[in-house]
């Protein structure tokens, strides 16, 4: 593996009472590779960004870029000699400078025509040609978005760093920026940090996402991998709603309040499992004699999709089927696996209760 | 600023985990470097720090150079009293009458149907732009046997002086900044509240004196320090009519027999006659929260129907208007055609000599405002607040005060700079430099710093990053602070007397000395190109309220 930036041990705290905001976080990133840091608001993702692009000082830990130490024990590189591109949240373009004047700001030390050419360049690859001589003002959310990060990308930096740069935008622009911005800097190869707190966009944008929580990075994975095989409760809950299973596990199989389960490892003993909606599915009561029984409490139809919630035993569970599930509340069924659960790491054993139904916003308080 | 990060390290030695290396002693030596690396923000604030409280300590140093004894009998005695129920009667006496003028002012053109209340705002505003002693001059000129009044209607009006001189002066132009402070919250009283009020059975008069005047005390408190402060550094107005207040005693000491230490003695008594005020206000001010409880937006209060009252309305705005900015423009008008003729050479050399302190002054009062209103925007700390504190107290500090504390600090440490003109620039700049700091304040925050660290992350240095990226975005910002400097510096009286350079001449004392020795036509035309400085002052302030 080819890692062009590694964070090792990165500490840092704002006070010397209470935890670190950052707390020896550890992580590479490869070359043209995206990453994501994923976490709730406090979760120390900002800092870390920050700590990146050297305007907060670390206390330890080290930062290397391409096999230059930009923070250590003794060492600062401060913001402007770091060689890395900054997207900011609400853009921070210069509104006294036209948009070309803030695309050419970085690029000092270059001739003018060069100048015009890798601005020319930047602002074709957002889609921009023919805007240069407005100011900021005069353009709308998205287009202001592009230009910042036209902005970033003249100067070609080794490292492009993004904060929440897609927060400000509406929903539908939102989605459609975020496809054509991941397809330029693909296509340019550009090695890219991006800060969110949405779990949808770190998801589809990023090649990896890291979870934080507490300033420290709970799992590192590909979309699929941190998805598919949450590490920890928080991070099953974080990336989106799942059903938790108190479980007596006994090698690859666990007895569950749903019966028996398939485990996606070997364990024994009481574990909390993990799984999600859409790796399940309900079939009529009668066929599953010897499975428990749930009736069902609603239904939603979405369209291409039918969230049903089923309750058993006083727990509520989730089901997302496919649209064609006749079910109507009242009904008896059973839940029917379709994957392996996770198993859940977990410092301390599982409360019963846990059992059931639970949801991002869970997992954020 | 010791005390502070002795604290952060032993903060640091109590943390919960001592194996971490701490924020303490690495992180001190990094914040020391820092703030030397950032020498042009520091540097600057510095400066004023030392500038304003040095020479303060230095009048402490003189007054004690003297025996206790002698002291305590310079101090203790029945003049210090005198002095001191001079000085208090008159600052009463003075927000007794500007809110008598301002209340009644204010009410009229927030609360009531009177036609033209802008115009009338706009009248109750102007005296600003009528210094004490061109006010003082003008009650002068306007009274007594030589004064207009008997020479063209033959009333043999007695001449003004002394408290009720001092008094009328005073009040005339300072009851604006209770006016504008009274109207303000006049406007912003919930009508809903006087309404609950008449319905549970208060008749219109208990509800203003039991629902409304409480509510107006913050703005009163709010106006009335300003004139309190006015009247305390006030010299023009009381040796003109020759009022034995603090000012005027360390006037006489100072020109008279000039006996040091007594001076430095009443310097700091007036210093704290000062600090009493500010603490008092700020005591008075305590606990006082009367913001709406309520949500939404307040509905406008209906005007009250003055019907027949109306024409007393009028006549009393105009009663004021007429006194406080009638009766200079008449005078000065009239005492210059009394003039034999317009002394066009010594005007110019006044003009030139103001303009030659003012405008370095006023760019000085910029330079070192801008890093002090940065510090306190950007990098928030305690320290960086006490810094910003200690412009507002050189502001507050009465200007004849201020200004012997430079004259007893430059001729200890630095005599050459003694009665020069670098000197008078200083003084200028570091008591007016809270005027300069509100307006970069102001454009600060209004620029995002996130600009800053884009042109960081752009390859930007610092200060190249500011340069580039906040600079452009204050200009506006920087403007009007360097004019309200050189305006403020231009009608400057005591600071100018006690620090000019020998030969110096500026309007402010041409004004003063004409009008000191009766020659009221002498005085006319300085004093009409003051009031044409004055009211571009007061112009500006406008625009800016307005915005």
């Amino acid at each position: 593996m080819d890692a062009l930036l590694t964070v090792t041990g990165l500490t840092k705290r704002f006070s010397s009472a209470g935890p670190p905001v950052i707390d020896r976080l550890t992580f590479a990133v490869q070359r043209g590779e995206i990453f994501a840091l994923l976490g709730p608001s406090g979760c120390g993702k900002t800092t870390s960004l920050r700590l990146m692009a050297g305007f907060e000082r670390a206390d330890d830990g080290h930062i290397v870029l391409d096999g230059r130490v930009l923070s250590g024990p003794h060492t600062h590189v401060p913001p402007e000699r770091r060689g890395m591109g900054l997207v900011f949240q609400d853009y921070a373009l210069f509104p006294h400078l036209s948009v070309l004047d803030n695309v050419t700001f970085g690029l000092r030390g270059h001739t003018k025509n060069e100048q015009r050419e890798k601005a020319a360049r930047a602002l074709r690859l957002v889609g921009l040609q023919g805007f240069e001589a407005r100011t900021p003002h005069e353009l709308s959310g998205g287009q202001q978005q592009r230009v910042a990060i036209a902005r970033s990308l003249a100067p070609s930096p080794r490292l492009l760093l993004l904060d929440e740069p897609f927060s400000n935008l509406d929903a539908l622009l939102r989605q459609n920026t975020r496809s054509e911005i991941r397809g330029v800097l693909k296509q340019e190869g550009i090695t890219s940090v991006l800060v969110t707190h949405d779990q949808e966009e770190a998801l589809s944008f990023a090649d990896r996402v890291a979870v934080m929580r507490h300033g420290q990075i709970e799992q590192v994975g590909t979309p699929e991998e941190v998805y598919y095989q949450p590490r920890t409760l928080f991070v099953a809950q974080f990336l989106g709603r799942t059903n938790l299973l108190f479980s007596q596990a006994q090698g690859t199989e666990a007895d569950t309040p749903l019966g028996r389960v398939h485990l996606s490892r070997d364990a024994r003993g009481p574990v909390l499992l993990s799984l999600r909606p859409e790796h399940v599915t309900l079939d009529a009561a009668e066929a599953y004699p010897d499975r428990p029984h749930a009736s069902v409490i609603a239904r939603e139809f979405k369209g291409h999709d039918i969230t049903f919630r089923v309750e058993m035993d006083g727990s509520e569970y989730l089901v997302h089927t496919h649209n064609r599930m006749d079910f109507q509340p009242g009904d008896r069924v059973a839940l029917c696996p379709l994957e392996p659960a996770v198993v859940l790491e977990s410092q301390q054993p599982p409360a019963a209760p846990l059992s059931g139904v639970t949801s991002a916003e869970a997992a954020a308080s | 600023m010791p005390d502070v990060e002795l604290q952060e390290h032993v903060d640091a030695s109590r943390g919960p985990q001592p194996a971490e290396p701490p924020p303490g002693s690495a992180g001190r030596s990094w914040r020391l470097r820092e703030k030397l690396r950032e020498w042009y923000l520091w540097g600057p604030a510095l400066f004023v720090a030392v500038g304003v409280l040095i020479p303060m300590v230095y009048l402490v140093l003189r007054a004690a150079e003297a025996e206790p004894a002698y002291l305590a009998a310079l101090v203790v005695r029945s003049r210090t009293l005198e002095l001191l129920w001079n000085t208090v009667a008159l600052t009463a006496g003075v927000l007794a009458v500007a809110t008598a003028i301002a209340f009644p002012l204010a009410w009229l053109t927030a609360r009531t149907d009177l036609r033209g209340k802008r115009l009338v705002t706009l009248l109750g505003v102007l005296p600003l732009a009528v210094p004490g002693y061109v006010m003082a001059y003008v009650l002068l000129a306007t009274t007594g046997a030589n004064g207009t009044l008997a020479q063209v209607a033959g009333l043999g009006v007695p001449r003004l002086n002394g408290f009720t001189g001092a008094l009328l002066a005073l009040s005339l132009y300072t009851f604006p900044y209770l006016f504008l402070n009274l109207r303000t919250a006049l406007l912003d009283l919930d009508p809903a509240l006087e309404e609950s009020a008449r319905a549970l059975g208060y008749s219109r008069l208990q509800v203003l004196r039991h629902v409304v005047l409480p509510q107006l005390r913050p703005g009163f408190l709010a106006g009335g320090l300003l004139v309190g402060l006015h009247v305390l550094g006030d010299f023009g107005v009381v040796s003109l009519m020759r009022f034995d207040t603090f000012s005027y005693a360390l006037y006489v000491q100072y020109t008279a027999s000039y006996d040091r230490i007594y001076a430095a003695c009443l310097a700091l008594m007036l210093l704290a006659l000062t600090a009493a005020v500010l603490f008092l206000e700020a005591r008075l001010l305590r606990g006082l929260s009367l913001h709406r409880t309520g949500s939404g937006a307040s509905r406008l209060t209906p005007p009250v129907r003055l019907g027949a009252w109306r024409s007393v309305g009028y006549l009393f705005a105009g009663t004021v208007t007429l006194a406080a900015v009638g009766l200079p423009l008449l005078t000065v008008g009239y005492w210059m055609q009394e003039a034999a003729s317009i002394p066009w050479a010594a005007l110019g050399e006044a003009l030139r000599g103001s303009v030659s302190a003012s405008a370095p002054a006023a760019l000085l009062a910029c330079g070192l405002a801008l890093p002090l209103a940065y510090l306190s925007v950007r990098r928030s700390s305690p320290t960086t607040h006490a810094l910003e504190r200690i412009a507002y107290f050189g502001y507050a500090t009465p200007p004849l005060a201020f200004a012997l504390a430079l004259v007893f600090f430059t001729l200890r440490t630095v005599p050459p700079l003694y009665q020069t003109l670098t000197l008078l620039i200083i003084a200028y700049a570091l008591h007016f430099l809270a005027e300069a700091i509100g307006p970069i304040r102001t454009a600060l925050y209004q620029a995002p710093p996130r600009l800053e660290e884009a042109a960081r992350s752009l390859g930007r240095s610092p200060l190249q990053a500011f340069v580039a990226a906040t600079l452009p975005l204050l200009r506006k910002g920087l403007l009007v602070s360097i004019a309200l400097v050189f305006l403020s510096a231009m009608k400057e009286l005591p600071i100018t007397f006690l620090l000019s350079p020998l030969g110096f001449d500026a309007l402010a004392l041409k004004v003063w000395s004409y009008a000191n020795e009766a020659l009221f036509a002498g005085a006319a035309p300085f004093a009409l190109a003051l009031m044409v400085f004055s009211a571009a002052f007061v112009g500006l302030l406008l625009l800016r309220e307005d915005r």
